[in-house]
């Protein structure tokens, strides 16, 4: 997974090649995509397999940036970590029990033409929710799955605790960067002043180097650092995910809601039929009174209807719970699974981010002990 | 030996011990016979105030010899004469510590003395230890004194006066550490130079119970001893200045600008450090908040937080240390470096007077064989100069040297001694990190 095209080829995208591995045969396929065709992907997936905690992309535009790092789309740099950033995405995919099997996203490593047209084909756009989409849609769930409540909580604050992280982090970063440059002026102050000197110069001299050695690097220790903000970055993107599952529930369980009320009031206007008796208002029932009864075929007419809505109504009640039993389960299986991983990246995360701290160290440590010895020689 | 009084026969004096001394010493040591000789005649000078009774004296570099009534023994005599110009402190015999700061709180004023520990066994000093309080004016006068009682020489500098009030607090316990260390620093190296060591007012300064009473008769004994002191005015032109002395002109300059630069890089890089500290100590936080949320992770990023806030704490006392004990020392030799370029210009004003008179005399026309006394006394004036001046620039280069080989050493120190406290915290941190919880 290598190649790129230049930048400014094809604007706003850049493309990726992919190489793809089966499990059973070695299937070795090169072919370009956009980052547009990444995102078509997703979103497909994410309509086909709403009980998934579906794996995010990597951030499109760059944020979280301190000062150096360029907040240019087309900087290497960047483009370098966001075809990283690709890869581990459909590395996520397949390695996933359930989306590695998908007929689009093998497509979408195999196809070379026509690609968009197959998903497209699919008609998944019609099957998506708007109503997922919906930053604010409000709609009240009377009997939601706790479960279901908290996990939402908790993808909100994990967010939010994250993007604080990332954002104090490009701070820190920032400043640490102007700490270790300054350094580089003692590096020219030093040699101005051996020119002076006779028996301090050398000594003077050789330690300004490794001044200009410290300060220049800092510049691979921030490139390393910016591996793990992408870490970070990923599971602030899987929050979102997780949190997109919660939503799908809470309409599931919001849909299940509605029918059954809407059940229940047929139930209620079919009895009052049957009855005779008037309890819940309707028009139909105003209108009679006010201009005379109905004959009781009308009547008859009206109840048999409304039997085979209720009947209806009880057949997709009962589906639609299933439905939802069947999410709450699945999805549920997928969240510990999500679990499992988020623990175990996190905390890969964390090693490779104290690693990186002790190397940090030893290095000036290094640095410091050589110009010390420079000025012990003074 | 007879009497000292007129200066004419302490010239004599001297001519002859330079004289004595040029018989053993090759040629291109002779430079440094004036030097050697000034120096035996002072200490011999000091020596004969033990056997005669106190007498005024004026001597050609226009101190004036500390008065002692204590009798002399042949031995301490001898101790004396010796030529201690080294640093080892192998003949080391006076010692002098600044410590144990105090505050007084009177009605007028609120300041802080320190006391000042004299150990010797130097017969200048009634006993073999003083243990005296002084304040930093006192510290003032006596560098005062220095400078008009031995112009000649280079007078170590003093930690600033003057301290803006409400950014600094004149009482905080740093502060009174690093004007302690430097005030020290002050007063060794007052005791180890030959000369000035054998200073009246720096006895004074280290035994007098009470200063402030030898400070008003001070004013007195200026108008008599001030004529050959002060008869350095300006008014005389140099027209160049010789080249080993335009060559330490140009050396101070330089360093002084360099220093300069020193000082800005290092208090920019103190700024920077702490704004990285600010930052660091908001970012450390954020992990322990993030723990709240997590089950098994709360652990490992609790550790995470613990072990920035240690790095935090490690780089405050890095910009501490570089604040008390770096930037100090530094401004100290920009000021140091300052007063060693009035001197060459006091050097310069010595020169320029002298070759005025000659140049008057010869214009004279008179056919006198001599020349005559005051311009005699003008070139030995000069000549002295030049000697006390030159072996003070070798003494402060070598002092210079080690100076800055313990400062700039210190701040790698310091460094190194931060990075280490970091990578302890983020090792140990390790095995927390890869520990395997069990399943909640």
């Amino acid at each position: 997974m290598r190649k790129r095209r230049g930048p400014g080829q094809r604007a706003p995208g850049s493309t990726r090649s992919v190489e793809h591995t089966d499990g059973q045969s070695v299937l070795t396929d090169s072919l370009w995509r956009r980052y547009s065709e990444f995102e078509l992907l997703r979103n497909y997936l994410l309509v086909y397999y709403p009980h998934i905690v579906v794996p995010p992309l990597p951030e499109k535009r760059a944020e979280f940036v301190w000062h150096k790092l360029s907040a240019d789309n087309m900087d290497p740099d960047f483009v370098e970590r966001r075809r990283i950033g690709l890869e581990n995405f459909l590395l996520r995919i397949a390695s996933h029990p359930t989306l590695c099997r998908d007929k689009i996203f093998y497509l979408f490593l195999t196809q070379e033409g026509n690609w968009k047209e197959t998903v497209n084909e699919t008609g998944f756009q019609l099957k998506a929710d708007s109503r997922l989409k919906a930053l604010n849609a409000t709609f009240r769930v009377k009997n939601p799955d706790k479960r279901f409540t908290e996990l939402k909580h908790y993808s909100d604050e994990l967010q939010s605790v994250i993007s604080h992280l990332l954002r104090v982090r490009a701070r820190v970063a920032d400043r640490l960067y102007g700490v270790y440059k300054v350094h580089g002026n003692y590096g020219r102050v030093f040699s101005e002043w051996s020119a002076i000197e006779k028996e301090m110069g050398d000594g003077l001299q050789s330690a300004g180097h490794h001044m200009d050695v410290y300060a220049s690097s800092i510049d691979d220790i921030l490139e390393d650092e910016e591996h793990y903000a992408d870490q970070l970055k990923e599971y602030l993107f899987y929050a979102e995910a997780l949190r997109a599952v919660c939503r799908k529930h809470e309409l599931m369980q919001y849909d299940l809601e509605m029918a059954a009320q809407d059940l229940a009031s047929k139930k209620q206007q079919c009895e009052e039929l049957a009855t005779g008796t008037v309890r819940t208002f309707s028009l139909k029932g105003m209108t009679t009174k006010l201009f005379g009864q109905e004959t009781p075929e009308q009547r008859e007419a009206r109840i048999k209807v409304l039997e085979e809505q209720i009947n209806e109504g009880e057949q997709q009640l009962k589906s639609k719970n299933l439905e939802g039993r069947e999410f709450v389960r699945n999805a549920w299986a997928d969240i510990e699974r999500f679990k499992e991983q988020k623990n175990r990246d996190l905390k890969e995360a964390l090693i490779s981010y104290a690693v990186m701290q002790i190397s940090m160290c030893k290095k000036g440590i290094q640095v410091w002990t050589n110009a010390k010895e420079c000025f012990s020689k003074m | 030996m007879g009497d000292y009084a007129s200066a004419q026969s302490a010239e004599v004096l001297q001519k002859n011990i330079s004289g004595l001394l040029c018989v053993f010493v090759p040629q291109q040591l002779q430079g440094d016979i004036q030097r050697l000789s000034h120096l035996l005649l002072d200490r011999a000078l000091f020596c004969y105030q033990m056997l005669k009774p106190k007498k005024d004296l004026i001597l050609p570099n226009g101190g004036t010899p500390a008065g002692t009534s204590s009798p002399a023994s042949s031995s301490s005599l001898l101790n004396r004469l010796q030529l201690d110009d080294d640093i080892d402190g192998e003949t080391r015999d006076l010692f002098v510590t600044v410590d144990d700061p105090k505050k007084h709180v009177c009605t007028m004023e609120t300041y802080i003395t320190y006391r000042i520990t004299t150990k010797s066994t130097r017969v200048e000093f009634d006993l073999p230890e003083y243990s005296v309080r002084r304040r930093y004016q006192d510290f003032d006068w006596l560098r005062n004194k220095l400078e008009e009682s031995q112009p000649t020489h280079l007078i170590p500098p003093l930690p600033e006066k003057f301290v803006v009030k409400g950014v600094v607090d004149r009482f905080s316990e740093e502060f009174v550490e690093t004007r302690r260390k430097a005030l020290d620093k002050f007063l060794k190296r007052i005791t180890d130079h030959p000369v000035l060591s054998f200073n009246e007012h720096f006895n004074v300064f280290l035994t007098a119970k009470d200063l402030n009473a030898y400070k008003k008769q001070g004013i007195a004994l200026l108008t008599r001893v001030g004529e050959s002191v002060k008869h350095v005015t300006g008014g005389y032109k140099l027209r160049s200045r010789p080249l080993e002395f335009a060559a330490i002109g140009d050396y101070l300059d330089t360093f002084a600008l360099k220093l300069g630069t020193i000082d800005r890089i290092a208090q920019r890089i103190i700024k920077e450090e702490i704004e990285y500290l600010v930052e660091l100590r908001e970012y450390g936080p954020v992990y322990s908040t993030w723990s709240t949320l997590e089950g098994e992770l709360a652990e490992p990023l609790e550790g995470v937080s613990a072990c920035i806030g240690n790095c935090s704490t490690a780089l405050e006392e890095l910009t501490d240390d570089m604040t008390e004990d770096f930037l100090p020392v530094l401004r100290e030799y920009i000021l140091y470096s300052d007063s060693m370029k009035s001197v060459l210009k006091k050097r310069d004003q010595v020169q320029a007077e002298y070759e005025a008179k000659l140049e008057a005399v010869a214009l004279r026309k008179e056919d006198r064989p001599k020349v005559p006394a005051d311009v005699e006394k003008c070139q030995d004036r000069m000549e002295c100069f030049n000697a006390d001046l030159k072996a003070d620039m070798e003494r402060w280069q070598n002092n210079k040297r080690q100076d800055f080989r313990q400062l700039l050493m210190g701040m790698a120190d310091k460094n190194i001694q931060y990075y280490e406290k970091c990578l302890m915290a983020w090792e140990s941190i390790i095995p927390l990190l890869q520990e395997k919880q069990e399943a909640k």
